[in-house]
């Protein structure tokens, strides 16, 4: 007797990514340069998100052709975005065989009340989250995979510093506390009580997260595994850049060897110009992606 | 006391030392060549082997890692780890450090949504291990040295030739250690029979 989509099946994905770099890729020309760099995965997009954000509009599930080019193009697994809500997107990603759904506020929300119910798909899914309760939320829905939401295609690494932080910090706080704080803190933050009691018993999340949103340089790579990320994914900095192969392969070793500063320095040099980035304060309220669900 | 060494470039390191040390050995991560000198038994566990292996050939591990295995220290593989020590990979021209004689074919089973759990009789360790396969590898062809210790659905999941064992699943992700515990018990006699 086999079960396929089981719990342990969808999460023990995710940990055999950790240490690992996970690559946005728009055709199966940047999916091998990826997988020759040494990404874990690749995500499948038909624009990054710096493009998206450049573009404006509304932001939707790739086309099907593209996602299919890159889950041809290579053996690593392939990652795809649907839009937050859109159950027939997921639905659509998983009968096409892609690895695992990222629910993503880079993508306009479909529906601005609910996610999906993750529990109910066979593929796994990842969702972004800027704290805990948040974090808690995805998972009582069944993800499988956190990242932090950080401001997809800034080029600037300040959010998912704070979204990192700001979950290990509500993860040490929660681990201090008796089991009757527990319930008010599940009322404070909005999240399920049981996950919370579990979290506060083994000092971490159930599931592995990600750094996600504004990763543009191999020290920023580092500094967010520094910070407690189980790997790191990079958007728009990879392709954005002016020598894909050798910025991705950077990236790759500055995360594996995060707290090897000599080898960082040396990964770093003459990798040309990094994306530009934007500052936050420049960006209007409504174009922070980040914002986009709870 | 044993020291079993889990290769820490990418993958699921944190469950094989949690498992390791639940049987009773030391448990480090590897991830420069120079500690191989410290431990006794090697762990290659389950991650991207594409990644692994670029990193083995960054930092220079390919031939420490060899070695290690021809002093005759043990060295378990397991997932991405049984397609590093194949000698031959199914539709590649390269294989990765070719320890053990066989063949394997990369995610054999299919992509993720045909990923799954499922009892399988490992002679000699268990009768129902519940294994768990990720994008799994299996065995296509083994030589005539290699021990079948598993077999689902007859395709090949655990190998075992001399100081080389190789699972397609992942004992590390369940709290069933009997896996882990005979790799710790291989390991445990290597040391004493030097």
């Amino acid at each position: 007797m086999s079960h396929t989509g089981t719990e342990r099946v969808k999460r023990g994905m995710a940990e055999m990514q950790k240490g690992g770099v996970i690559m946005d890729v728009v055709n199966a020309e940047q999916a091998k340069i990826a997988e020759e760099a040494g990404a874990v995965a690749v995500m499948a997009l038909e624009r990054v998100p710096s493009d998206i954000r450049a573009a404006g509009g509304v932001a939707r599930m790739a086309d099907p052709t593209i996602t299919e080019e890159v889950l041809n193009a290579v053996s690593i697994p392939v990652m795809a975005k649907a839009r937050i809500g859109h159950i027939t997107e997921a639905r659509v990603l998983e009968a096409m065989g892609v690895d695992y759904i990222d629910e993503s506020e880079v993508l306009t929300p479909a529906d601005d009340v609910y996610h999906i119910n993750k529990s109910d798909y066979t593929v796994p899914f990842v969702c972004g989250c800027r704290n805990l309760g948040e974090a808690a939320r995805r998972i009582g829905e069944g993800a499988s995979m956190l990242r932090t939401k950080g401001e997809p295609g800034t080029g600037n690494i300040v959010e998912a510093v704070r979204h990192m932080r700001q979950v290990q910090s509500e993860i040490r706080k929660l681990t201090a506390m008796s089991r009757d704080e527990v319930m008010t803190y599940a009322k404070e933050i909005g999240a399920p009580f049981e996950l919370l009691i579990e979290i506060r018993e083994d000092g971490r999340l159930p599931v592995v997260n990600f750094a996600a949103g504004g990763i543009a340089t191999p020290s920023d790579a580092a500094l967010m595994m520094e910070l407690g990320a189980d790997g790191v994914f990079v958007g728009s900095g990879i392709f954005k850049s002016a020598n894909p192969a050798k910025f991705a392969k950077a990236i790759v070793e500055a995360t594996t060897h995060y707290r090897d500063y000599k080898l960082i320095a040396e990964l770093s040099k003459d990798l040309g110009v990094a994306m530009k980035g934007i500052e936050m304060s420049t960006i209007e309220a409504h174009d922070r992606m980040q914002d986009r669900s709870e | 006391m044993t020291t079993i060494g889990v290769l820490a470039l990418q993958g699921a390191v944190r469950e094989h030392l949690r498992a390791v040390k639940a049987c009773g050995a030391n448990a480090i991560e590897i991830k420069r060549k120079e500690q191989l000198a410290e431990i006794d038994g090697l762990i290659l566990p389950g991650g991207e082997s594409t990644t692994i292996r670029r990193l083995i050939d960054s930092y220079d591990f390919f031939d420490a890692i060899q070695d290690f295995g021809k002093q005759g220290k043990p060295i378990f593989g397991t997932c991405a780890g049984m397609i590093l020590m194949a000698t031959a990979i199914k539709d590649q021209d390269t294989a990765h450090l070719k320890l053990i004689d066989m063949e394997v074919a990369r995610n054999a089973f299919g992509r993720q949504v045909a990923s799954f759990e499922a009892d399988v009789e490992v002679h000699g360790i268990a009768a129902d291990f519940n294994a768990v396969f990720i994008r799994a590898p299996y065995v296509v062809k083994a030589g005539p040295d290699v021990e079948i210790l598993a077999t689902y659905n007859e395709h090949i999941v655990t190998v075992r030739q001399g100081n080389y064992l190789a699972t397609a699943f992942h004992p590390e992700l369940t709290d069933d250690n009997r896996m882990i515990a005979y790799f710790v018990q291989m390991v445990k006699k290597a040391v004493a029979s030097t």
